[in-house]
């Protein structure tokens, strides 16, 4: 059985002339336009600007030799065939990975430890949240002045409390073998506070009837952590590695702050090294082309990251 | 993309921890995470305590061996010395100029954008967004050369605009805003529309009051980036009297190796309002970085 169903006839006085309506919907449409890009047009038009242009320029530099008071020189790959027989850029390499490989693993154990600490119902929790977060906002400048007085040889505390402790005193900074391991441990001091919040907000939406369910199947505490919770936290993991290695592939601020690359260059990063060599030596062409290397050797680790943790299926990205 | 899931706005509940079981501390009278979480705390916190303490004792006390932490009295000479040596009130008025107009250029902007973004239907828009979510791949040192002959080409080389210009607005504020409006209802903004109000109209009576945490955040986020930033000011400044604080403590750090209470006097000044700022909006404060996750 089938329904009829009564369809009005159309009323003419509602037809409208279809050359009428084709016509108002362009005049609306380019109204959408002008308010749409009213409202996006600067911010679009700055973003653009202020990255995709100047990183696209950037290679154009990096083809030629300009210290921009005389007039740029083309020279072809020559810069990049220079950098990759510069010992110093291969040297900055080492050091760029040594901090890395020393920081990213640091700061998210770190970061899941004192996390899961903090997470407990425990006294004065505001208190060690606060005091372990603070560190984040303090500037580059003034943790790199606060460290070189914390490390300083002779009267630093770090030496005081070895002393304290019957132990050696240390160069820190001032001994080429020491100086990166102590910008490793600046740099957990100041951004160890940002993992622990991610994992801190992690850990809460980690539902409770799975902890729940673990517990009633006879998991202790240690079990439910190992097979639950940090199973749970992958997908944070990656992306806190991500981002703390993209972090640290640029590292700058803290080695101008501190060591200003010394001592005898042992602490000179790929960043900084680009720096010395555009804005200190004006060799503009050669700097761009080391920034691009770094730009791809940022770029392998990343993928190599991304593609390793879909590998391991953890959903991350 | 988890990147973009962890960037919606909500409020993260820092203060209950997870339901508690019962508490067995064995053989200890309080519980072992104590013995965790009390030296790592001492430890973040003891450098800022120490440097405060520090801008308030004369060389000779801080030469003296073995070291001391608190000061005999509260003496200034650190403050006078550093504010008399360097052009630091200079510096710190620079700071908040460009502080201010980062926040206030981002605040506009990007709720703007993000708002076009979200909601608005005009062409160009996908091309548009898409362009902006690939800069947030482009490293910053890869802009540096670029940016600063850009800056001398435009003649702001040494002026306080190149500390600003790099925070006028930024695609990761932009991205959050329109997060926070994809998730808002719609109908609001829909029976602003029968009521009569023009598409702005919308935007600032309706939909700006409902965005005040996502403004928030975006103003704090901000802050905190231009306010410690250094690359820019050192890079596309070199005239002193244009300096912000951060370049000027790092120069007036290469001529004064050892004049630690004047140092310190300078790190308290140009830490403190932050400091000071986080400790009163702490719970914010937190919650911006757990899905930012931005610093410089």
């Amino acid at each position: 059985m089938t329904i009829q169903l009564d369809r009005p006839p159309e009323s003419t006085a509602f037809r409208v002339d279809p050359q009428l309506r084709a016509k108002q919907k362009r005049a609306r449409r380019r109204r959408q336009d002008v308010v749409g890009w009213s409202f996006v047009g600067i911010s679009t038009l700055v973003v653009i600007g202020l990255s995709i242009f100047p990183a696209g320029w950037a290679f154009f530099i990096s083809r030629k030799k300009w210290n921009l008071l005389s007039p740029a020189k083309d020279v072809g790959w020559k810069n990049y065939q220079t950098m990759v027989n510069d010992p110093e850029v291969w040297d900055a390499v080492k050091h760029t990975l040594f901090f890395t490989a020393l920081f990213v693993p640091l700061s998210i154990f770190m970061g899941m430890l004192i996390a899961v600490a903090l997470n407990q119902r425990i006294k004065f929790v505001g208190f060690y949240r606060t005091a372990i977060f603070i560190p984040f906002v303090a500037s580059a400048a003034a943790t790199g002045i606060l460290a070189g007085f914390v490390f300083e040889p002779n009267y630093g505390s770090a030496n005081d409390l070895l002393r304290r402790l019957g132990l050696p005193s240390q160069p820190w900074l001032e001994s080429p073998t020491q100086a990166m391991i102590v910008i490793v441990i600046i740099a957990l001091w100041g951004q160890v506070g940002f993992c622990v919040v991610v994992y801190l907000a992690a850990l809460q939406d980690i539902p409770q009837d799975i902890v729940e369910a673990a517990l009633i199947d006879g998991a202790n505490r240690r079990q439910v952590f190992r097979y639950v919770t940090i199973p749970e936290l992958a997908p944070v993991t990656v992306f806190t590695a991500v981002w703390q290695t993209i972090t640290a592939l640029q590292l700058f601020d803290l080695v101008y702050t501190t060591t200003r690359g010394g001592p005898v260059n042992s602490t000179v990063t790929l960043v900084y090294y680009v720096y010395k060599v555009a804005f200190q030596e004006s060799r503009f062409g050669y700097g761009a082309a080391v920034s691009y290397g770094l730009f791809a050797l940022t770029m392998i680790v990343t993928l190599f990251m991304v593609w390793y943790s879909r590998r391991t299926k953890i959903e991350a990205f | 993309m988890a990147f973009i899931r962890t960037l919606e706005v909500r409020d993260v509940d820092l203060e209950t921890p997870e339901p508690k079981r019962r508490r067995r501390h064995g053989l200890l009278p309080f519980s072992p995470w104590h013995l965790l979480l009390m030296p790592l705390a001492l430890i973040f916190a003891l450098p800022l305590v120490q440097m405060v303490l520090t801008s308030f004792m004369t060389d000779a006390e801080i030469n003296s061996f073995p070291p001391k932490f608190i000061p005999s009295s509260l003496n200034v000479a650190g403050y006078t010395g550093f504010f008399g040596d360097s052009l630091a009130p200079r510096w710190l008025l620079n700071t908040v100029i460009v502080a201010t107009i980062s926040v206030c250029s981002h605040l506009v902007l990007c709720s703007l954008a993000g708002y076009g973004y979200a909601r608005l239907k005009f062409r160009g828009r996908n091309f548009g967004f898409f362009a902006i979510v690939a800069t947030i791949m482009i490293p910053t040192q890869l802009l540096m050369i670029p940016t600063y002959v850009m800056f001398s080409k435009l003649g702001v080389v040494d002026t306080l605009a190149a500390a600003f210009i790099p925070w006028l607005t930024s695609a990761f504020g932009i991205f959050l805003m329109r997060q926070f409006f994809l998730a808002l209802p719609r109908e609001l903004e829909e029976a602003g529309e029968i009521d009569g109000l023009t598409t702005f109209g919308v935007f600032r009576r309706i939909v700006l009051p409902l965005a005040k945490p996502a403004l928030a955040t975006l103003a704090v986020f901000t802050l905190l980036n231009s306010w410690n930033d250094l690359i820019w000011p050192l890079t596309a400044i070199s005239n002193q009297d244009n300096f912000t604080i951060q370049v000027g403590l790092t120069t007036f750090q290469g001529t004064r190796r050892t004049q630690w209470a004047e140092l310190m006097a300078g790190n308290v000044v140009a830490t403190m309002p932050l400091i000071i700022g986080f400790l009163m909006a702490q719970r914010h404060f937190i919650a911006t970085m757990t899905f930012s996750g931005l610093k410089g």
